[in-house]
């Protein structure tokens, strides 16, 4: 029953115990805050860095390139555009030294809409981070496999990108976390830091397990031959609550959940599509130059004869920013009622 | 296919006739207040030719077609030079990490670059074991000796140095016999206009973690073809250290003599004190930026080959027939180098793709080499 914070959280205790994580850092990262999102509290190599995105992603690089193992944070993934040519440096350093130079770090980051963040802090950064070759992208819809894809992330040699979904932070998810204990408030008791003075604080970390989602692999959390709705992050769950809703009259749905964006499970794509020729693709980032432009193509150049209906996306709209009034917030990303909308009139929309 | 070029332009230094003026053999070569022994400046000098012999070799290959692209350092050779035989080199933390910038082939070549390895990356052959023909000449990596990868982005190897110092810092502390690596990172002075160099200085001198980073700026006064005059106040680039507490100095980059010590006193600090040292070196550009402005030889300024030759004969350390003996011996290896560059192979198009990931077992799609596109058959 973690919530997604907690899942990060144990992942990385999970990374320095076992997988050689060496540094956790970013601003607030370390003591006393734990991260604005309380990922990184109670970890035994978290410090703080000065605010200086650019040092943060430098620092990282240099750390991997002395052959220590860093994750590092972003506040918030609206100030990663500081660094996106660092970011592009990272991912082209291998390939610029024809395979001489790995660079093992992990970058986390939250990521979108849904908290009442405001102008800087509810963008969403897959679309961006999908051209940056070299990286690896990842985001997690629910906290099991926050945990997963971090351990993935920690081993894997490459540049990775954990996008987080601000607004599933605190999402419990109720399925456990190997060698999580069953009793989330005990599971509290036991990694949370408390309010107030932590000066003495220590983390009792359970027992956990390894549990690794590899990267590239998705997940159907739903099944049927009405459509396939591909999404991931913080629309999944709204896609699978619509699923749910319009099984009860008569239309099921493939749901998959995406989970990595780069490499994606281009085969699960696939073998939805040529099942229900019917596809719908949602996210919440701005819908000009969207990641899911790049699926819609692949959908129509590989697929075309097997749709059955015009394919459809669903995305944010193309404006600078979320503003603070909760009307521009919830008008600017793919809602509930959005989405359930979108997939009724895939299902019915006649051949 | 190209034979060896014998078409040089009359050495208009050759034309000169040097004439010592001291009667006796010295022992060493003063410069100030600083000296370097005869065999010490003698190792320099020649590793200064054949870095000369190096660029200008260079030079005539874009202009020839061989290559695309030149950009480099003539005119730094003798900071250079005194940096690449200063570096402790090797593998790891113990030793140092380099992030330099695309004028260090004299640090290259001093450490114990075979000229071949750069005329490889120059000639984008398949051979250039730096970046398999992918990047711009001077853009080396070597992981066996620290150097990671050099960018053409102005200054972001200063964002990274600190990096790379923490990890050396911890190793030292964690292995005294072993705490000697330091990072050493290289820029021009326009490049100090980006913040990455403000992150350097700031990142590596926190309280309490304090990094063993040796910042150097090498001045040529220029950035690009922007004069430096006009971007930035007259104060020493190496006052930028200042407000951190940081140790810096301003040295003549292009005598030999001075720019040894400066090293020295620079590395020494970094290395016993494990805190960061700011080293401005103010040197020449002889053949301003890169090909695309030219690459025409500029007269005016400095010319530190000819300055310490002028020297060492002087002392009597050295005759004009050995100095033309040198250069002679400098240009036929950067000849060969050539010649046995361009009867390499190109990259193919099976190689667009390699080394862009490595293999990782926490992958389903790319467990081994990258392939394109998830699932293209």
């Amino acid at each position: 029953m973690a919530n997604m914070a907690q899942a990060v959280r144990m992942a990385l205790h999970y990374g320095e115990k076992h997988l050689g994580v060496t540094d956790v850092f970013g601003e607030d990262v370390g003591p006393p805050l734990g991260g604005v999102f309380t990922a990184t509290q109670g970890l035994k190599t978290a410090w703080n860095t000065p605010l200086d995105e650019r040092g943060i992603i430098g620092t990282a690089m240099g750390i991997a390139y002395a052959g220590g193992r860093p994750v590092c944070e972003i506040q918030f993934c609206d100030y990663a555009f500081n660094v996106l040519d660092m970011f592009k440096i990272a991912g082209n350093q291998r390939w610029a030294s024809g395979g001489g130079f790995d660079m093992p770090l992990v970058v986390m980051t939250p990521n979108g809409a849904g908290i009442r963040g405001s102008l800087y802090h509810s963008h969403s950064f897959e679309s961006w981070a999908s051209r940056l070759a070299g990286w690896k992208v990842v985001m997690p819809s629910n906290a099991r496999d926050a945990y997963g894809l971090m351990l993935a992330a920690i081993k894997d040699p490459n540049p990775v990108l954990v996008l987080l979904p601000k607004a599933l932070l605190r999402a419990k998810d109720p399925r456990l976390i190997p060698g999580e204990p069953a009793d989330p408030d005990e599971l509290g008791r036991m990694i949370d830091a408390p309010v107030g003075d932590r000066t003495g604080w220590e983390p009792n970390w359970p027992e956990l397990e390894d549990y690794t989602i590899p990267i590239g692999t998705a997940e159907r959390v739903r099944e049927g031959a009405s459509g396939t709705v591909i999404s991931y992050g913080r629309t999944l769950p709204l896609c699978v609550q619509a699923a749910d809703e319009l099984a009860h009259r008569n239309h099921a749905f493939d749901v998959i959940d995406l989970r990595s964006i780069f490499p994606y499970d281009w085969e699960l794509i696939s073998r939805s599509v040529l099942k229900t020729g019917r596809v719908l693709i949602v996210n919440e980032d701005t819908e000009v130059t969207n990641f899911g432009e790049h699926l819609l193509r692949r959908v129509v150049d590989e697929h075309f004869y097997d749709l059955v209906v015009r394919p459809r996306t669903l995305m944010g709209k193309h404006v600078p920013g979320i503003g603070m009034n909760q009307n521009y917030e919830l008008n600017s990303v793919p809602q509930l009622g959005d989405i359930r909308a979108a997939m009724w009139a895939l299902a019915t929309e006649a051949a | 296919m190209p034979e060896a070029n014998n078409e040089d332009a009359p050495d208009i230094e050759d034309a000169l006739v040097r004439r010592g003026t001291r009667t006796a053999a010295p022992s060493a070569i003063a410069s100030g207040r600083h000296a370097m022994s005869v065999e010490v400046a003698l190792t320099v000098f020649r590793q200064m030719l054949r870095t000369r012999a190096l660029e200008e070799r260079s030079i005539k290959m874009s202009k020839s077609g061989e290559a695309y692209f030149w950009i480099g350092g003539p005119g730094e050779e003798a900071f250079n030079v005194c940096l690449g035989l200063q570096i402790n080199r090797g593998r790891g933390p113990a030793h140092d990490y380099l992030h330099l910038h695309y004028r260090n082939a004299g640090v290259m070549l001093a450490m114990g670059m075979p000229m071949i390895d750069h005329t490889r990356q120059l000639a984008m052959r398949a051979t250039d074991r730096h970046s398999r023909g992918r990047n711009f000449v001077g853009h080396y990596a070597v992981p066996e000796w620290n150097v990671v990868p050099v960018t053409s982005v102005i200054e972001v190897q200063f964002a990274m140095a600190p990096g790379t110092a923490l990890v050396q810092k911890r190793h030292g502390l964690k292995n005294p016999a072993e705490a000697e690596g330091i990072t050493v990172v290289v820029g021009g002075e326009a490049g100090t206009a980006e913040g990455d160099f403000e992150s350097c200085l700031n990142w590596s001198t926190r309280p309490g973690n304090e990094l063993p980073v040796l910042m150097v700026v090498t001045n040529n006064n220029y950035g690009i073809s922007t004069d430096l005059g006009t971007v930035h106040a007259h104060r020493p680039i190496a006052d930028r250290a200042i407000p951190y507490g940081v140790r810096c100095e301003t040295i003549n980059g292009n005598d030999p003599v001075a720019a040894w010590h400066g090293i020295d006193r620079a590395m020494r600090y970094c290395r016993r004190e494990r805190k960061p040292y700011l080293l401005e070196a103010v040197v020449s550009r002889l053949h301003g930026h890169s090909s695309s402005s030219g690459a025409q030889r500029n007269w005016t300024e400095a010319d530190p080959i000819a300055a310490f030759e002028q020297k060492l004969i002087d002392a009597r350390a050295i005759d004009a027939p050995t100095v033309r003996v040198m250069k002679e011996e400098a240009k036929a290896e950067a000849d060969a180098a050539v010649v046995a560059t361009m009867k390499e192979p190109e990259p193919s198009r099976d190689d667009v793709y390699a080394g862009t990931y490595a293999p990782s077992p926490a992958d389903a799609v790319y467990p081994g080499d990258y392939t394109g596109l998830p699932g293209i058959k």
